[in-house]
């Protein structure tokens, strides 16, 4: 295997670990601060791309459309909180899991029923479109690599939010203690609503960007919700570091393993059957790492409970 | 008796009438709807043993369905093509006997419960849905990866696998099985809830520290519930792909854990009945409202959604009230 390809996948990991690291972090931020756990996340990361898909096919901009994912990803996360998450806040895992399901099957089915069940596409603009050239010779798409960078601003922007701003300290303190930011006059149900539409902009974002690598289309938010949660469980639920740290490993995993155990197999067996078991194995592998992860540590790697 | 008592009796001779009176009016596809229904039921009360006894909210229960249908499948194709399953050490070959491939199923399924739930009970609450979900997704994805079974597309089996003295093919021979089988898992399913072990691991679910205190390692006893549980869905699994012969990854995919996990919840977790309910009230709606719209999982989701919020106990909760032991 040559030092350029096996850049460029590292690269293509970076990117994957990127965009899972969008969709993680409004997972952790709802857990961490109200303890929900969202299964229709991946439909606001749908809803994302469809926004835009639907915008740029409108208008023909494509930064016009990243802002009607970001826009429409987060009133669509905003309505649900105020319709029906709220309501399930009190209660246990079990509940939030099943209403969560049904807003699910609502918003995939519903999207069906005003998009129609063929996939949707959005052009990379011509001025992302191409390879660029890196130091050491390495060809690259320049749009993913847009989507590395935007990537990498919105999480230092969101790690800056945290961190420094007058909301980032009222989301902390809502982790640590909500009766008592309750007490000291902040709007608990504002901010929740705020965090959720917030983690539903991101995930909004994320389907937008990678949508215009694969197609939009009814679902393609399902698969990348499981690898979030596997990102969050290897972080530790609720860590925002531990979601970057998890979603960098998890999208590295899985990129390097599907190209390097099927040529780890072929040192030993036939080719065709090293492809195949290696590209099966590499499906798994992100999943044996959380498995060894939580054996190691049951709380992931940032957890505190 | 009860008020549970009379529904469940209620529902019990609903069931029987309904394929009855489709069988005395030639109706062959209400009994494959029925057979459906008691072979969907079988797994919710799989799932049951660990969700409403345990307390193990598994979202990952479409393995071990998977699991059952794929060991129906893998038997069956083989028997099908004369073509031996593997020579060396030993030879084995397919099977298309009934009670082999539930033995098979049942038992492979408990091996990988064992082994899921080795490592997900190591974990609680949240962890355990997301690694138990993690665990049937992983699966799904190694049976989309894996050409020898069709992959992605499935694998028809032609003719229904065959029970000594019956014939399956018949509509209400294959309908009596399966719910032979399902009668057998809810006896199964009361005796155990019942038993030291149903009591322990209901008293653990309550409180895992006064558990624990008197010297009952919960661990343990969840482990075993958790296999229980996998066994029967399990044979569910094998029962549902002999009723469609075919497998396709779809039998392992997350949402057939979700419509498990709503059999339950529909029909109110931890009933007996619940699993019957549920099943039973899901098939009349895909019925029903997948006649009206193609789009009736709206409405499935809406129904769902309502009954989370306002009818917590599912069917069976509110027409009998709240259980006299409260957790």
């Amino acid at each position: 295997m040559t030092f350029l390809l096996f850049a460029e996948q590292m690269l293509n990991g970076l990117q994957f670990g990127i965009m899972l690291f969008l969709m993680a972090a409004g997972l952790t931020l709802v857990f961490g601060v109200m303890g929900l756990i969202n299964l229709a996340h991946g439909s606001l990361y749908m809803i994302g791309a469809f926004a835009a898909a639907a915008v740029a096919g409108a208008t023909g901009s494509f930064v016009l459309a990243l802002i009607a994912s970001l826009a429409a990803a987060a009133a669509a996360g905003a309505l649900i909180e105020l319709t029906v998450i709220r309501r399930l806040y009190k209660r246990d895992h079990l509940d939030q899991v099943l209403a969560t399901f049904a807003l699910i099957l609502i918003l995939s089915e519903g999207t069906r029923w005003v998009f129609g069940s063929f996939p949707l596409y959005l052009d990379v603009p011509s001025y992302l479109s191409g390879p660029v050239t890196l130091p050491g010779g390495i060809q690259y798409p320049l749009y993913r690599l847009f989507i590395i960078c935007a990537g990498l601003l919105v999480a230092g922007g969101l790690f800056a939010l945290i961190a420094r701003t007058r909301i980032g300290i009222q989301i902390r303190a809502g982790e640590a203690d909500r009766e008592m930011i309750a007490a000291l006059g902040v709007d608990i149900s504002r901010l929740y609503t705020l965090v959720f539409a917030l983690g539903a902009a991101l995930a909004g974002l994320a389907g937008a960007l990678v949508g215009a690598i694969q197609s939009v289309q009814v679902g393609m938010g399902e698969p990348v919700l499981i690898l979030a949660f596997v990102v969050i469980v290897i972080g530790g639920i609720g860590s925002i570091k531990g979601a970057l740290v998890g979603a960098l490993l998890v999208g590295m995993t899985d990129t390097m393993g599907g190209v390097l155990l099927p040529r780890f197999f072929a040192l030993f067996l036939d080719p065709s059957a090293a492809t195949t078991i290696g590209a099966s194995l590499g499906s798994m592998l992100i999943y044996i790492l959380m498995a060894v992860v939580l054996i190691v540590r049951p709380s992931g790697l940032y957890g505190s409970a | 008796m009860t008020r549970e008592n009379y529904i469940n009796a209620g529902l019990t001779f609903l069931l029987v009438l309904v394929p009855f009176w489709a069988w005395s009016t030639g109706q062959a596809y209400i009994l494959t709807l029925c057979t459906k229904v008691a072979i969907l039921a079988l797994a919710g009360v799989g799932l049951n043993i660990a969700l409403g006894l345990g307390g193990l909210v598994s979202f990952g229960h479409a393995a071990f369905f998977g699991i059952g249908g794929y060991a129906m499948g893998i038997l069956a194709s083989h028997a099908q093509t004369f073509d031996p399953i593997m020579e060396w050490p030993i030879l084995i070959e397919g099977t298309k006997s009934m009670p082999v491939i539930w033995l098979v199923a049942m038992i492979t399924s408990a091996l990988a419960a064992l082994l899921i739930g080795a490592l997900s009970l190591r974990t609680s609450g949240v962890y355990f849905i997301m690694i138990t979900l993690a665990f049937g997704q992983m699966l799904y994805y190694f049976t989309i990866g894996w050409p020898a079974y069709g992959g992605e597309d499935g694998l028809s089996i032609y003719v229904r696998n065959s029970f000594p003295g019956l014939n399956t093919l018949v509509p209400v021979q294959f309908l009596i099985l399966s719910y032979v089988i399902l009668g057998l898992a809810l006896l199964f399913s009361a005796r155990l809830s019942r038993a030291p072990f149903g009591l322990a691991l209901t008293a653990a679910r309550q409180n895992a520290d006064r558990v624990e205190t008197v010297g009952i390692a919960p661990y343990r006893l969840r482990l075993v519930a958790f296999v229980i549980s996998g066994a029967i869905t399990g044979l569910a699994g094998a029962l549902f792909a002999d009723l469609n012969r075919f497998i396709s990854p779809t039998m392992f995919s997350w949402h057939t854990s979700g419509e498990i996990m709503i059999f339950v919840i529909l029909g109110g977790v931890g009933r007996l009945y619940g699993p019957v309910a549920g099943a039973a009230l899901f098939i009349l709606l895909e019925h029903l409202l997948g006649g009206v719209s193609d789009y009736w999982k709206i409405f499935l989701g809406a129904l769902l959604l309502a009954v989370v919020l306002f009818a917590r106990g599912g069917l069976i909760g509110t027409l009998a009230g709240r259980e006299v032991a409260h957790d």
